[in-house]
Formats: C-alpha cells, sequence, structure tokens
C-alpha cells in the first residue's frame, strides 16, 4: 500500500509531538557508527567481486581540442594490460546536481585541462597505472584562442531582480556602502576519490558506486550507456563524503560499467586524488559589487547584490550566488544581477552550500562596514533590518530565528556591545578582535519514497535508496519511524543506498532529512491506520510507545496486534504550493574571534560560536556535527581555500591536499553550537528544515569581520591569506 | 620473513609496486585502512608499523619484511571496539566515516608518543615533559584531515580516552 501527499498548505498538526515514545531529535548515536569506527562499512571500492580488473583513468594536459588517435596496440602490450576504453559513451565532465540525463559525451572532445579521454584496464592497479602514464594519446589541439581569464570574457545575463531604483537610493543614502568583493574556487575534496566497481551478466549491471543521488544518477548512467533504467542498479550504502562533488555521475562510474560490458568481468575504477581536483566539480570564483543604502538609523533603503560567475560553454549551472540575498535583508530598492561567464576550466557545479557559501559572507562584511558608518552596534544593525515580509516577492516567512539566532548567539559568545573600534587589544604580536554574520540558506524539499514494514517481531524496516553521506541519515530516519511506531532506534533497521529500494530524494541541498524524513512519516501514518483499524479504533485515538499499542485504559503488544502478520506502506512524499507561498529558509548567525598577527598578517581563529535555527530537530547530535562541519568549512573558506589556475595553460596548479589547504585539526578551536528549536509547518510535513549547509553560509564574514576588528585589515578577497591581509593592514 | 598484520602471517607481495596500503586493501583483504590521496596528504592511509603510525601509502609493501602492522580492525572489531574507538562512537568524532580509520589509528599512537615524552611543534619547554593541552592533540593530529568537519569532536574523544588512561 502506499500513502501519496503533495504538500500544498503547512502542515500545523505537528503529530510528531503527540506522539509518545520520544525517540525524535535525541542526541543518539549512530546505528552505523561501529561499522565506522573499527573499519567495517564497505564503501564502493571495497566490495569484492572475483577476477576483478582494475582501470585507471587517462587525462590528457590539454585546454581545448579533439582526439585524433589513441595507441591501443602498445598499451596492450603492455604487463597485465587487458583493455583500452575510449568508447564514444565514455563522458568527459561531471553531471550536474539532479540533471538525470548524460552528461558531456564524447570524452573525446576535450573542453579544459586534465579531462579523461580513455581508460586502461589491466590485471592489477599498477598494471593499469603504468599504462595510463604511458599511453599515446593524439590531440588536434585548439587551445590558444580558449578563454581562461573569467574576468576577460563578455558574460552571460541571467534574468535580474529589480524593484525601484537603487542607484537613486545610494545618492539619498545617509549611509551607504560600495563594495567590490571577490572569492576563490572551491573544491569539495570529500576524502573518498570518486569510484565506481561495475559487473555485468549481459543484461543487466550493478555497480558499487559513491553517489549521493541515486535515482538520479541512475538515469545519468543509463543515458549514459544507451541502456533502460531497469537495467542499471546502483549500491552505496556509504559514501566518504560528497558535499556536491557526488550529486552527479563522474567519468570514472561511465567508465568502470563501459569496460565491465566490454569484457564481461567486474571492473573497478578509483580516481586519482588529482583526477578528483582535475575533472570533478569546482564551486566558480566569484566577483561580487554589494550596494547597502541606509537611513540615518541604519534602515536599509537600498540593496544591492551583483555576482559574475564562470563555468564551462554549455551548462546550465550558474553559481547562485544571490540566492539568501533576495530574502535576507529589507530595503525598497533592490538590483541583483548574476552574469555568466564562459571559459575552460573544469565543470563548475555544486560544492556544499552552492550560492550562501560564498554570497553571505560579503554582504555580511558589507553590513558591518554599515554598522561601523552609522556607528551602530553590528549585532543591532542586523536586528533593524530583518524584513517583515519577504522584499521582493511580498509573501511571509513560514518560520525564521534570526533575530533570536543573533541575540542567544551574542550572549552565548559573550559579544561586547555598541560599536567596534579596530585595534582594541593587542597581546604580544597578536590583534585580537571578534566579528559577527548572520547565516541564511534557502530550503528545498524533492520528492522522495521510503517503504516502512512493521514486521511480525514487531521490529521496523525502513527502506530507501537514499544515501547516508555522513549526514546521519541512518539514525534519523530510524528515529522518524521509531518515533511513529513506538519503538526504540535499537528495533529499526534502517537500509540506504541501492536503486533495489524505493527512491528517496538523495543527498543534496540540505534537502535530504525533511524530504526521506517526510516519506517515512507518511509510511508510518499509513502503518498508524493500519494498526488502529485492527483494533477497531480511531487513529486519532492509538498511541505506540515501547513496542506496545495504547487507546483509552487499553494497552496491547504490536506483535500481537500484528498476530503473526508483517504490514508494510510506502510513503510517497511530493513538494507542494507550501514551499511556493511562503518565503522558506533556515537562518542563524555566527560569532567568531581571531588572532592576527601584526607582523606576517597570519589570522588564527580563536574560538567560533554558531546559534542555527532550521525547523524540527532530528537527532541532536547528528544536526550539531552538520554544524560543526559547516563552521569548519568557513574557516577554509575565510582563510585558506582557493582553486589556483594557470593563466598561461589553464591547468589546475594546486590539485592536491598539500597544496589545496582544507582546514587541518590545528586550524580548528573548540566551537560552540546552539540548536533554536522551531516548528515550520510549510517547510515539510514533518516540521524540518536542512541543516547540513546552513552552518557554511556567511560565516567567513564574521571571521573576515573579526580580522578588521582585530587588526584594522579590511580584506575584500577570500581566502584572507596573510598577504591579503598584511597588505591590508594600517600603517599605524 | 612475511609480513605480520593484525597478528596474521603474510606472504609479501612479487610486483614491488604494491604500496603497504594497496597490499593491505587488495591483497590482504583488510578495506578498513582508506585511500584518501595516496601521496601522504591526508592521513587516511595511517596505520601502526611496529607499534609506530605510518602513512601506508608511503611505503613499499615488500619493505616491510618481518614487520608487525596493525590496521584499524587489529585494534578492536565491532563485537570488541578499543577504548578510541568507543570514544569516536560517543563524541560522534566522524560523520562520512571515511578518515576515522586513519585518525584513530593515528589518535591511538599520538597518544603513546606524548607518554613517550615525544615532543611537537605545539610543545613549550622542550625540555620537560609534553602535556596532554588541545594544542599538543591538535598539532600531532593535523597529519589526518576530514572534510567533513569533525574536528572539535574528534578532540574530545581523543582528551576522553586520555583523560580515563591518566
Amino acid at each position: 500500500m502506499s500513502v501519496h501527499r503533495k504538500q500544498d498548505a503547512p502542515d500545523e498538526r505537528n503529530v510528531l509531538d503527540t506522539t509518545k515514545q520520544g525517540v525524535l531529535g535525541e542526541p543518539l548515536e549512530r546505528p552505523e557508527g561501529l561499522l565506522k569506527v573499527t573499519g567495517t562499512a564497505t564503501y564502493a571500492a571495497e566490495f569484492d567481486a572475483e577476477n576483478c580488473l582494475e582501470g585507471v583513468l587517462v587525462t590528457v594536459p590539454v585546454v581545448r581540442g579533439k582526439v585524433t588517435s589513441i595507441d591501443r596496440e602498445s598499451a596492450l602490450q603492455m604487463p597485465g594490460v587487458v583493455a583500452v576504453i575510449a568508447d564514444e559513451r565514455l563522458t568527459g565532465r561531471a553531471a550536474q546536481g539532479m540533471a538525470g540525463e548524460a552528461p558531456f559525451q564524447p570524452a573525446q572532445q576535450v573542453c579544459y585541462w586534465g579531462q579523461p579521454v580513455a581508460l586502461v584496464v589491466a590485471e592489477s592497479f599498477e598494471e593499469a597505472r603504468d599504462a595510463a602514464k604511458h599511453l599515446a594519446v593524439e590531440i588536434d589541439e585548439d587551445g590558444d584562442e580558449a578563454p581562461l581569464d573569467p574576468d576577460a570574457v563578455e558574460a552571460e545575463q541571467r534574468k535580474p531582480t529589480k524593484n525601484g531604483d537603487l542607484a537613486h537610493a545610494m545618492t539619498q543614502a545617509v549611509h551607504s556602502v560600495d563594495a567590490t568583493f571577490t572569492t576563490d574556487g572551491h573544491a569539495s575534496a570529500a576524502m573518498e576519490p570518486h569510484a565506481a566497481m561495475a559487473q555485468w551478466d549481459g543484461q543487466s549491471l550493478t555497480v558499487h558506486a559513491s553517489l549521493q543521488m541515486l535515482k538520479f544518477n541512475r538515469a545519468e548512467l543509463a543515458d549514459s550507456l544507451n541502456l533502460k533504467e531497469e537495467q542499471v542498479r546502483l549500491i552505496s550504502p556509504y559514501v566518504g563524503g560528497g558535499f556536491g562533488s557526488k550529486l552527479g555521475i563522474s567519468e570514472e562510474a561511465v567508465g568502470a560499467s563501459l569496460a565491465a560490458m566490454e569484457l564481461g568481468k567486474p571492473v573497478r575504477v578509483v580516481m586519482s586524488r588529482q583526477q578528483v581536483f582535475q575533472t570533478v566539480m569546482r564551486r566558480s570564483e566569484t566577483t561580487q559589487r554589494v550596494r547597502l543604502a541606509a537611513d540615518g538609523e541604519g534602515r536599509l533603503t537600498g540593496f544591492g547584490h551583483e555576482a559574475r560567475v564562470s563555468n564551462l560553454p554549455g551548462e546550465e549551472f550558474a553559481e547562485p550566488v544571490l540566492q539568501s540575498s533576495q530574502f535576507l535583508y529589507g530595503g525598497d530598492n533592490r538590483l541583483l544581477q548574476l552574469e555568466v561567464a564562459r571559459i575552460h576550466r573544469m565543470t563548475a557545479g555544486s560544492v556544499r552550500a552552492p550560492g550562501e557559501a560564498v554570497g553571505v559572507q560579503t554582504v555580511e562584511q558589507a553590513m558591518d562596514m554599515l554598522a561601523e558608518k552609522a556607528g551602530l552596534d553590528p549585532v543591532e544593525l542586523r536586528l533593524r533590518n530583518i524584513p517583515d515580509k519577504h522584499p521582493a516577492k511580498d509573501k511571509p516567512y513560514s518560520s525564521r530565528k534570526l533575530a533570536e539566532c543573533l541575540r542567544e548567539g551574542a550572549s552565548a559568545f559573550g559579544w561586547k556591545e555598541g560599536p567596534r573600534k579596530p585595534r582594541h587589544t593587542r597581546e604580544g604580536e597578536w590583534w585580537i578582535g571578534s566579528g559577527v554574520a548572520s547565516a541564511a540558506r534557502i530550503h528545498a524539499v524533492v520528492e522522495a519514497k521510503a517503504r516502512v514494514t512493521l514486521r511480525p517481531d514487531g521490529t521496523a524496516l525502513v527502506e530507501t535508496d537514499m544515501t547516508d553521506i555522513g549526514t546521519g541519515t541512518y539514525a534519523i530516519l530510524g528515529q522518524v519511524a521509531g518515533e511513529m511506531l513506538g519503538l526504540s532506534l535499537d528495533d529499526v533497521e534502517v537500509r540506504l543506498g541501492d536503486t533495489d529500494m524505493p527512491p528517496g530524494s538523495g543527498s543534496g541541498g540540505s534537502f535530504g532529512a525533511s524530504s526521506c524524513g517526510s516519506a517515512v512519516f507518511l509510511a508510518c501514518e499509513g502503518l498508524r491506520d493500519t494498526l488502529a483499524e485492527k483494533l477497531g479504533i480511531e487513529a486519532s485515538d492509538l498511541s505506540l510507545k515501547d513496542g506496545f499499542a495504547l487507546w483509552e485504559d487499553e494497552k496491547k503488544a504490536i506483535t500481537e496486534v500484528l498476530d503473526g502478520k508483517a504490514i508494510e506502506e510506502i510513503g510517497h512524499f511530493e513538494p507542494g504550493k507550501s514551499t511556493e507561498d511562503y518565503a522558506v529558509a533556515s537562518f542563524g548567525a555566527f560569532f567568531a574571534e581571531v588572532a592576527v598577527n601584526h607582523w606576517t598578517g597570519e589570522t588564527r581563529v580563536r574560538r567560533m560560536t554558531g546559534a542555527f535555527g532550521f525547523g524540527r530537530v532530528l537527532n541532536a547530535r547528528t544536526a550539531r556535527s552538520q554544524c560543526l562541519g559547516g563552521m569548519t568549512w568557513c574557516i577554509g573558506n575565510a582563510l585558506t581555500e582557493s582553486l589556483l589556475f594557470d593563466p598561461t595553460d589553464g591547468h589546475l596548479a594546486n590539485c592536491d591536499l598539500a597544496e589545496y589547504h582544507v582546514p587541518v585539526h590545528r586550524d580548528v578551536p573548540d566551537l560552540e553550537v546552539l540548536l533554536l528549536e522551531e516548528r515550520d509547518a510549510a517547510a515539510s510535513p514533518i516540521q524540518a528544515k536542512g541543516v547540513g549547509e546552513l552552518g557554511l553560509c556567511g560565516g567567513a564574514g564574521a571571521i573576515a569581520n573579526a580580522i578588521y576588528d582585530a587588526c584594522g585589515a579590511r580584506v575584500f578577497a577570500y581566502p584572507m591569506t596573510p598577504d591579503r591581509v598584511l597588505a591590508a593592514m594600517p600603517e599605524a | 620473513m612475511p609480513i605480520t598484520i593484525n597478528d596474521t602471517p603474510h606472504d609479501l607481495p612479487d610486483d614491488p609496486r604494491v604500496s603497504l596500503l594497496d597490499f593491505l586493501r587488495s591483497h590482504a583483504g583488510l578495506t578498513g585502512t582508506k585511500k584518501g590521496c595516496d601521496h601522504g596528504q591526508c592521513g587516511a592511509c595511517t596505520v601502526l608499523v611496529n607499534g609506530v603510525r605510518i602513512n601506508s601509502c608511503l611505503s613499499l609493501a615488500v619493505t616491510h619484511d618481518g614487520d608487525e602492522v596493525t590496521t584499524i580492525e587489529g585494534l578492536g572489531s565491532p563485537v570488541s571496539p578499543s577504548e578510541m574507538q568507543m570514544a569516536f562512537l560517543r563524541h560522534d568524532g566522524f560523520q562520512c566515516g571515511y578518515c576515522t580509520p586513519g585518525q584513530i589509528c593515528s589518535a591511538t599512537a599520538m597518544l603513546k608518543e606524548i607518554a613517550a615524552g615525544w615532543p611537537s611543534d605545539a610543545t613549550e619547554d622542550l625540555e620537560a615533559s609534553p602535556q596532554l593541552t588541545g594544542e599538543e592533540i591538535r598539532e600531532r593530529m593535523s597529519g589526518n584531515l576530514c572534510r567533513c568537519g569533525a574536528y572539535a569532536n574528534i578532540v574530545a574523544a581523543i582528551r576522553d580516552v586520555a583523560g580515563e588512561s591518566a
């Protein structure tokens, strides 16, 4: 049986506040945790298959051109080599999130430096790697004219948001800010490199892969290979991090599949770390102009945010830098304009919190500059500019904890109220300062299905092709089911990451928990109805707790009610009008304290507080961990992370983890997280929003503002490396 | 002499190009040790060789003739996890779980290094015994990257274990 709901109106019932188990929201340990800490959780490359061959991708050092010949014969003479795959179906780019169709083909048409063009398959990894290194590939190169610099080409304009007259508001403003910022490109750099192990039985393909969104990935892979979706099964029970880089399929999955189909043997392909950097998604670099016009009290009369981003020719995705600028702050005169430059760097796509991860921090720096001009406490300035309704669309907010997060965050952090004056505290060589920023991230929900079975022994089974990429899906889906069915988490088994199970939303855009959680919730509503029917009572009179059905003064074990027969439901959740009728988003606030070295310009984050409101908290432990993760990314975003491209030949110069600097242990101090519970009835039937990305949306701005407060250096370029801080350091 | 992995002897590979990491994963079937970069930059492949932590990707298997290797599987199992493994679970010191075996192997060996008096960049006084401060732990664990950003919880887990044994 199946329970379907398209959410066209807010769900104010808050069913999960009336249930009795009390397991939802609890900070429970991850059920799969013991496997992960003992090294027994099995990731894509680790599935065992007899006579598995090893494939290594061959990439070319050319920014644009066409492969004219590949010397297969020489490669096949090398020890252990069994095939060179350069099929026309081999893809040359990563698929964008939720594409559901083949990414760019054929791979032999080269569009960026480091694009894979072939796959060498051998009996051992060492043999395949050696042969791949020696494979001779001839290319008709056409790179001299290929644009490489996003600032040197004419850009395509996206449809702007325009209200009133911003230019006029700027001239009339008592206080105004007009500042231009840059952010460098970012890499997801998930710890598990992209990997796939494919098996073909002549009819159907099974691929163990490291992917975030299986129902879309299945369609992408089938389309790439000219197979029917039904012929493709994807299995991804554990994913070693994604952060957007595994939203769509990449070359290793297609390559492994083509080789397995040609050779009739299992084939494993794992990208090298360098290949992951060179060929998978990058977050586009951005140039952003922020204009703020305000009256004498610091209230915004105008708000402008314009951004230039880049992507390859033919790619629709444009880093949605302005996403939260649409609704975070007021100002009647508005201009938001995004433009895309077409250049030959690897595909730009989603990296954790696309848009807000670089768009909020620049606005937050501009707000800090405005607070200084208006002589206001930066927290107070933000509180004054929280709009009553969506500033451009005249619709209400579904729920919003921004003011509470600013106030409670400030209190927890020990924020010193009042206008800021830089260089107030020095400890030896170090200037000490603090900064604030708001957090905002759009909310999304995606169609999702999940099957829940109540088994005769009274335990439950949850099944969906949804993934757990470290987000806590195993825990939270088990907790939603346990809460609805009156079971402890130990009595709920959650199976994920297999396209043989009902299609979930996939992990992306912070929508996994609310979307798939809602599908599980709906299935459980159906199961509760069935139990009530079996008992001959109204579902509204039924309570379920610790394996018992309770109504009036009666009590009966669920196992007895089931009487030896399992019952199952498929929950089918679909987004509807409720998320269109309201401005639905997650909000928060960041506070950071930094030390900046007067002589070297080095910045150390000393402590950080984040306060976040994102609807119902499904598991306070995993939710907090998501916030910690986001805040850790803020530190990298603010201080160290930058993709560096060679301006002459377009290659990525820092394509490994030694040269692309993600935060390490010593970069990350103790972090404090406050979770502000709320119920958002418009967001989802379980009143939950997303939290996977919110912790990254604005926090780098708090660090930037703290740098200014500490030493007086207002830096307009991210990351704020020592050279940039030093250059902006005031003389006196 | 063969190589001993988690108390079990194994014959070394014929191909001298096989790294210790690939030997563990592909030849010995011990996939708990992870490959994150294959260049000694991320620490996901950390194992103990004769009790000392190393990046197994930077070492060729054939050079470990007679060595005793301990991997994450050797530290504990789901039935009988080690103290450090339990602390990581308790403190949510991981998310995706991919860097986790390396973090745990590294942390296990790192505490012994502090106990043995090995100094680090964070050690204030090189003459005195290093103290178990947060800064010492962070410095000594900085070779183990975690992209999910679980550092704060990892440090809490390590402190928990260090506190119990202190």
